[in-house]
């Protein structure tokens, strides 16, 4: 008699990624998940991935590349499964962690209301958004992450409009923990992990993920291309504790912007604006300064 | 077992809680609940509904409310919710994700017309549209079938040989809203009838990865595999049956009822609450010497085939009665019922679109129609039974 797939008693818990999976070369994810297992020091949290590239890393049935256990959510369901699977986990007094791992089509588009609500009522979940700004496993389209100036698919002269800001919308929740996460800067990563772990409710992170075949990048300099666009002041290292009380990481060093644009393709657009987008940084941050000394989260 | 005049939607509410509550021992019970005329009170009755072990996750959405179901039932819980109309049309994605997730979820659907332009009338076009869901689907005509039905469908989903989600439907407004008096199980019988749920392919600590890709003969295998299930639900069914009567003392329907049908040169098919209305102008007719009979529709999937075949008899003249509609083929009751039938030679089988965007199906409207199908000597294409009121 035939039923359901019943999972198989050999079925190991391995890590989080095994070894052998597709993912591309460069790609943030690979860092990004092999850090998150050593920040959780052992501990198997349940994941649940909604369409992105982060599913395609499973691999085919009745493989997986992932070592603990995983739903495959639809497109915008992760937050809203993840919910179901922490309640039964709760009240079945069962400490497990549920890990969201989507990408940004998932977060910043088709999956905003799920999260939002979820991070509404405070869920008990670990929500990580791995951006690499660009719908990836089609092949390439525009997302509300993607950065002005920006060719893909579905702006192919360049993206016109600026990247959404999904911290301040995350922010605006007033969940307990929201952070910015970067492949190049390890023991920040982790320290956020692990404060985010030891704490209770919705806790979100964003992970800026270099993505050698959206950005037309070399996968050698990926590590680098994230050090430049934080050191750059593109992408800021910050928290936010309550949706309130910010802390900033680390800041711009002098790095030109043009050292992260000039060794990506996909900034090879007619609407680029250098000029604009360097304004842009510096009204983020004079922003991100403001709320850091009149809102400032305790020193470390 | 206490007798209660209660509506449809509380008897719905307080059943499903029943359910999750018998689950307490087990990893507990879970709702995504969502407001949608005319299902909300089912989802107000859970939310007040104090579980031992349950939770109740109010969403923003019918979507995420199947989502949370699905993931709550991955983790091993009992699962339920209810929705209507538009709202399952939002929910679709994730009905159709549970059914290949093969999840015992149950989840009534309150018939409500499908908008714009917006109705909250009864009609079966919402449920039906799920049709190709892999769910279990079962259509009730009375607040006790409504109860009984619930229950059955939590015991025949969570059979190993089944493990598929079940939708019970029942008619927005003439059942939802409306009072009956109803046997009401208690707690300690629901318990007897619903054993802990122990989900073979739950989320168990293993590192494996559910609903992920597969490649096309696994996705022939998986497919097969969802038939060879439903194949399996009308002998499941009668069991399930056998074993309700044993404990609350009742014989529910089980895949049709079919009424006077042994002699009946003319058949008529119904569904949900029209088919009450069928049952009083098919006896009254009867009365009267007419060789008519009544066929009570309430499994729609798996579609009981074989079981029509042996309903309809020796029956001359067929007619089946759709509030529904899908536009460019007809009543959806109709082309099924067709598929069932078409090895009966000779067999006159007539479609009645009637009572579509919940119009009032009297038996002055019942008796125009058989008195039209008596008179045939052909089928036509679906003949429209205007309801002017």
């Amino acid at each position: 008699m035939t039923t359901a797939p019943v999972i198989p008693p050999e079925a190991r818990c391995d890590g989080i990624l095994r070894p052998g999976n597709t993912n591309c070369a460069g790609c943030g994810m690979s860092i990004g998940l092999q850090w998150l297992e050593q920040a959780l020091d052992g501990e198997r949290p349940t994941m649940c991935i909604p369409a992105c590239c982060g599913i395609v890393t499973a691999g085919t049935f009745p493989t997986s590349a992932y070592g603990v256990p995983t739903v495959a959510c639809t497109f915008a369901s992760a937050a809203s499964v993840a919910t179901g699977v922490s309640s039964v986990y709760a009240m079945n007094e069962e400490d497990e962690l549920t890990v969201c791992w989507t990408g940004d089509g998932g977060t910043y588009d088709i999956g905003v209301a799920t999260w939002s609500a979820a991070a509404e009522r405070n869920e008990d979940l670990l929500y990580i958004c791995y951006d690499n700004e660009i719908y990836g496993n089609t092949g390439g389209q525009r997302s509300s992450a993607t950065p002005q100036g920006v060719k893909t698919s579905t702006t192919t002269a360049g993206k016109l409009e600026p990247k959404k800001d999904i911290m301040a919308l995350v922010a605006a929740h007033r969940v307990p923990y929201a952070a910015t996460l970067s492949v190049a800067h390890r023991d920040d990563f982790m320290r956020k992990v692990k404060t985010a772990r030891k704490m209770k409710g919705f806790r979100f992170l964003l992970m800026l993920s270099p993505c050698p075949t959206g950005w037309k990048s070399e996968p050698g300099d990926s590590v680098d291309l994230i050090d430049t666009a934080v050191r750059c002041g593109l992408f800021p290292l910050y928290e936010v504790y309550g949706g309130r009380r910010y802390r900033i990481n680390a800041r711009p060093d002098g790095t030109p912007l043009q050292d992260y644009i000039k060794r990506q393709r996909r900034y090879k657009s007619q609407t680029l604006d250098l000029d604009a987008l360097q304004a842009q940084i510096r009204e983020n941050w004079a922003h991100l300064e403001t709320m850091a000394r009149a809102f400032p989260a305790p020193e470390l | 077992m206490a007798r209660e005049l209660v509506t449809g939607n509380n008897a719905a509410g307080y059943t499903l809680a029943l359910a999750g509550e018998a689950n307490r021992k087990a990893r507990g019970a879970i709702c995504g609940a969502y407001p949608i005329t005319p299902q909300t009170e089912i989802v107000e009755f859970l939310r007040d509904f104090k579980f031992t072990k349950g939770r109740v996750v109010a969403v923003e959405s019918e979507h995420s409310a199947m989502g949370v179901c699905i993931g709550g039932s991955l983790a091993g819980a009992r699962s339920f919710t209810a929705s209507s109309s538009n709202g399952l049309s939002y929910m679709t994605e994730n009905v159709f994700a549970a059914g290949y997730y093969r999840l015992p979820i149950v989840m009534i659907g309150v018939n409500r017309t499908l908008g714009p332009p917006w109705n909250i009338w009864t009609d079966q076009g919402d449920t039906l549209a799920l049709r190709d869901a892999a769910w279990l689907q079962l259509y009730t005509e009375s607040h006790q079938d409504l109860v009984d039905t619930i229950l059955l469908a939590f015991r025949v989903s969570e059979d190993p040989r089944v493990l598929l989600p079940a939708l019970v439907a029942e008619d927005g407004f003439v059942v939802s809203h409306t009072q009956m008096v109803v046997d009401l199980p208690e707690q300690e019988q629901v318990d007897r009838y619903l054993p802990p749920l122990d989900l073979p392919h739950r989320l168990r600590g293993k590192g494996v990865t559910v609903g992920g890709m597969i490649f096309p003969h696994d996705t022939e295998r998986h497919r097969m595999e969802i038939q060879a299930a439903m194949d399996r639900v009308p002998q499941v069914l009668a069991e399930a049956i056998d074993e309700f009567e044993k404990i609350f003392g009742r014989r529910p329907h089980g895949t049709l009822s079919a009424e006077h049908t042994e002699d009946a040169e003319t058949v008529l098919i119904a569904c949900n609450t029209m088919a009450r209305t069928l049952r009083n102008v098919v006896k009254r007719r009867r009365e009267r010497g007419q060789k008519i009979g009544l066929i009570k529709a309430k499994l729609f999937r798996p579609f009981p085939r074989q079981d029509y075949m042996r309903a309809v008899g020796h029956a001359k003249r067929v007619g089946v009665l759709d509030r529904n509609h899908s536009p460019g083929s007809g009543g959806i009751f109709w082309t099924e019922i067709a598929t069932s039938l078409r090895e009966k030679p000779g067999l006159l089988l007539q479609d009645y679109l009637v009572g579509l965007g919940g119009g009032d199906v009297t038996p002055a409207i019942l008796d125009e129609i058989v008195d039209d199908l008596n008179a045939r000597t052909a089928a036509s294409e679906p003949v429209w039974k205007e309801v002017l009121s």
